[in-house]
């Protein structure tokens, strides 16, 4: 199965000579645990069969980038709350529409008559405020560092064309608070990190440092390419072999060291840090999310609408919790597969192609599909 | 969700809301640039496009990597989708 796929890849030579490097550098007496932390790497990692390139005591371990598979089902019912409001338009992308509340996805509640619509930009949901000033509308922003800066900018442009219709429902997230949850998580043991590609695009490569510095860890911020991740790989095993911990770009051509200043900058004009904020699997992270700041008061859901604050457990059964934290593999799960699908998810790791469950599933179906 | 999709600046429109057209394998939408005001950019170049605001700019080399990835990932289609998507043109009806 891995020749197969190697004979596609552009570099198929370096492909293998990385992969090579990777099996001459280890040291075959010691299980590595790597983590991608960036759910797009998940993604990428298993429709290349990339863990079919690396030695056998080189373990992925898949992280929690995945911004939808992060979100507590408590937060989806807040959502969901405001959603039925008859004056109100919901707006979401579409990862979002199909993740479960208690009483449902956004799609079933649509199909229940709530105004909820599918956009691919926050630009779109001001855009349909603009058209129709007689309603509320509601963006359900979601997303890490990668995202956030679009939300900002598009609260800023609420606030220069004088939009009151518009609101925003921030469910922000910020990577490097979930990366020193799972350094100072009890039951983890991670050797190195693949850091992620484009939210680093935002921040940058020195932010990162602290794990390197404080904990010891390497990390290497990395594209998408098959190439990109066995190279990130290579350099990580590098690092731990000459008995190194910094951080290092595989992603320059991307990612400048201190990131995206202009981002960062609109970023910081609109949000500020949550004191504490749930994830699903994490439980409560202390300065791990962002809310608007008094200021943009007004274009505030949360302050709109008084969002109750549900929490609600997640169904017994789905150990989403210890997949996300690398405890469990995607198919160790009860319902892995069996209740738990993509077309009918439990939990939200099945519902984006990002999430360690979904992507796991279709590799598994693709290799089914060229007879493995 | 973290969908990133390279396109050519085919045009920059002349005001200050820091609009750009962009050329996504033939398709055009319009898309925020605002995000990389500080770069400069200019008729021509290359972006990697995020939820309709252009987050960085890339070669062209890294354009065609980057495009060749999506065919690879089999999400050229949804990326084509999400750019047809964008309907926030403020001056245009509502689509």
């Amino acid at each position: 199965m891995t020749m197969k796929y190697v004979d596609e890849f552009r570099d198929s030579e370096l492909i293998l000579k990385t992969s090579e490097e990777i099996r001459r550098l280890v040291d075959p007496n010691y299980h590595y645990r790597i983590m991608e932390v960036c759910g797009g790497h998940t993604f990428s990692i298993f429709r290349f069969g990339l863990q079919n390139l690396l030695p056998e005591n080189i373990e992925l371990v898949h992280g929690p980038g995945c911004p939808v598979c992060v979100l507590p089902m408590g937060r989806m019912d807040d959502g969901l709350s405001i959603a039925r409001q008859s004056d109100v338009i919901f707006t979401a992308f579409g990862d979002v529409m199909r993740v479960p509340g208690r009483l449902g996805t956004p799609l079933e509640l649509r199909a229940k008559g709530a105004d909820i619509r599918m956009i691919y930009s926050p630009l779109d949901a001001l855009k349909i405020a603009i058209d129709h000033p007689d309603r509320k509308v509601v963006l359900f922003a979601i997303g890490f560092e990668t995202t956030a800066p679009s939300t900002a900018l598009t609260l800023l442009r609420a606030r220069e064309l004088n939009v009151p219709n518009f609101f925003v429902f921030s469910n922000h997230v910020l990577i490097l608070p979930a990366i020193r949850a799972i350094l100072d998580s009890p039951d983890m043991r991670i050797d190195g990190f693949i850091g992620p590609g484009h939210c680093s695009a935002v921040i940058g490569a020195r932010p990162y440092e602290f794990i390197a510095k404080n904990y010891g860890k390497p990390v290497v911020i990395s594209g998408f390419e098959p190439l990109d991740l066995l190279q990130s790989i290579l350099m990580l095993v590098k690092q731990m072999r000459e008995g190194r911990s910094e951080v290092e770009n595989q992603y320059s051509r991307v990612v400048p060291s201190d990131g995206n200043i202009s981002a960062l900058k609109a970023m910081n004009e609109v949000f500020e840090v949550r004191p504490f904020f749930e994830w699903r699997g994490l439980g409560f992270i202390s300065q791990s999310a962002l809310k608007l700041r008094p200021e943009f008061s007004r274009w505030d859901a949360e302050v709109h609408f008084q969002v109750e604050g549900v929490r609600v457990t997640d169904p017994k059964a789905a150990q989403c919790g210890e997949v996300l934290k690398g405890v469990l593999k995607p198919h160790q799960c009860k319902l892995f597969g069996k209740e738990c699908t993509p077309e009918h998810p439990v939990g939200a790791l099945m519902v984006s192609s990002e999430g360690a469950c979904a992507a796991y599933y279709h590799h598994v179906h693709l290799r089914q599909a060229v007879g493995e | 969700m973290c969908l990133a999709i390279p396109g050519q600046i085919v045009e920059l429109f002349d005001d200050d809301h820091h609009y750009a057209m962009v050329d996504v394998s033939g398709v055009r939408r319009k898309i925020n640039i605002g995000l990389l005001k500080n770069e400069g950019i200019r008729l021509g170049d290359w972006v990697l496009i995020h939820v309709g605001f252009a987050m960085s700019k890339i070669s062209e080399e890294q354009a065609n990597e980057q495009l060749r990835l999506l065919r690879m990932l089999g999400e050229s289609d949804e990326a084509m989708q999400e750019v047809m998507g964008y309907r926030f043109d403020e001056h245009g009806k509502e689509g």
